[in-house]
């Protein structure tokens, strides 16, 4: 009878890896888990877009939740994510943007045609602020409390469909 | 030397992917440590560090925007005295446990370490098994009748043998 079982073992095994592998079909492989989830937003001292004599740092996102935004002006995908970032600007969501390894008259224009969804802009030339984001894929944007943690990261462009699942987000961690 | 046209399409051919070769690799900033160890450190972790913008590829051999500026992070780091171990867990809480080709021992990953020396210790045990069970197999002794039997036929073959 034991016998009987164990010539049933390769199949078992069989049906095992078949299953894996038709789970993996259907996973993006392109997903990423976020680092930064759940800790706070890393420290930085930068001027900004608009005043090359300012000077903010990570206080910038205390007391208030924000959705910050990493973009550029050379960057194509974030010229088509304007319309929803002015979307969710004008549902009451405080949006910063950072302004990563751009020239700054390059980044004034590209607000000035494509919309001003941002309270504010940090400017971050070198992309340092972006490199302690663990920014790989421009745009992204961290949804950060009113404590500075951040709490959800989306990678790319935000498409219109998406809008409600990003103001989800903010809901829940309001 | 004459050279056939098909040996001479060879040899352009040859140098035609030589050279592309050689433009892959200038393409990568080529760096320079004075020290032997800290370069080989170099190498050996942009090679284990994989780029967070492509799929299959270590940051050593990307041209992708942050796999430069990760490369520079790794020889700043070196510069500064950092341990492999310090660069990598840097790497990791910004870009996350992607970017690590040689996993981290953790809840999630245990498996991953565990399977190959479980498969081979539990194969191992099946070899014992298999050996152990051969070695005790019972042999039961011929019967006389047996016996006779064959003695009989060994000596017929001996007898038509010479």
């Amino acid at each position: 009878m034991i016998r009987r079982l164990l010539l049933l073992l390769p199949f078992l095994v069989f049906v095992g890896l078949a299953f894996f592998l038709y789970r993996g079909l259907s996973l993006d492989p392109s997903a990423r888990e976020s680092a930064l989830r759940g800790q706070a937003f890393p420290s930085f001292t930068l001027s900004t877009l608009e005043d090359p004599g300012a000077e903010v740092d990570e206080s910038l996102l205390r007391g208030r939740m924000s959705l910050v935004n990493v973009w550029a002006s050379w960057c194509p995908t974030c010229k088509e994510e304007m319309p929803q970032l002015l979307a969710l600007s004008e549902r009451g969501v405080q949006m910063v943007g950072i302004n990563y390894k751009d020239a700054r008259d390059l980044g004034r224009q590209f607000l000035e045609e494509f919309g001003k969804p941002f309270e504010v802009n940090i400017f971050d030339p070198a992309g340092d602020l972006g490199f302690e984001l663990g920014v790989y894929g421009v745009p992204e944007t961290f949804l950060v409390d009113a404590n500075g943690i951040v709490r959800y990261k989306h990678v790319g462009y935000i498409t219109p469909a998406q809008v409600d699942e990003v103001m989800a987000e903010v809901e829940k961690w309001h | 030397m004459a050279l056939t046209l098909k040996s001479r399409c060879c040899v352009v051919i040859v140098l035609l992917l030589a050279s592309f070769q050689s433009m892959a690799d200038t393409a990568i900033d080529a760096r320079h440590f004075e020290d032997p160890v800290m370069a080989e450190r170099y190498r050996d972790l942009t090679a284990s560090l994989r780029c967070p913008k492509c799929d299959a590829q270590a940051i050593d051999s990307s041209n992708s925007p942050v796999a430069a500026d990760m490369r520079e992070r790794v020889a700043l780091m070196l510069h500064e005295g950092r341990a492999d171990k310090e660069i990598l867990d840097f790497m990791a809480n910004r870009f996350g446990e992607f970017v690590l080709y040689n996993p981290r021992l953790d809840g999630r990953t245990w498996l991953l370490w565990a399977l190959p020396a479980a498969l081979v210790v539990g194969g191992g045990l099946v070899v014992i098994a298999f050996v152990q069970a051969r070695r005790h197999r019972r042999v039961r002794p011929l019967s006389e009748e047996e016996r006779t039997r064959l003695s009989s036929l060994i000596h017929r073959h001996r007898e038509r043998s010479e």
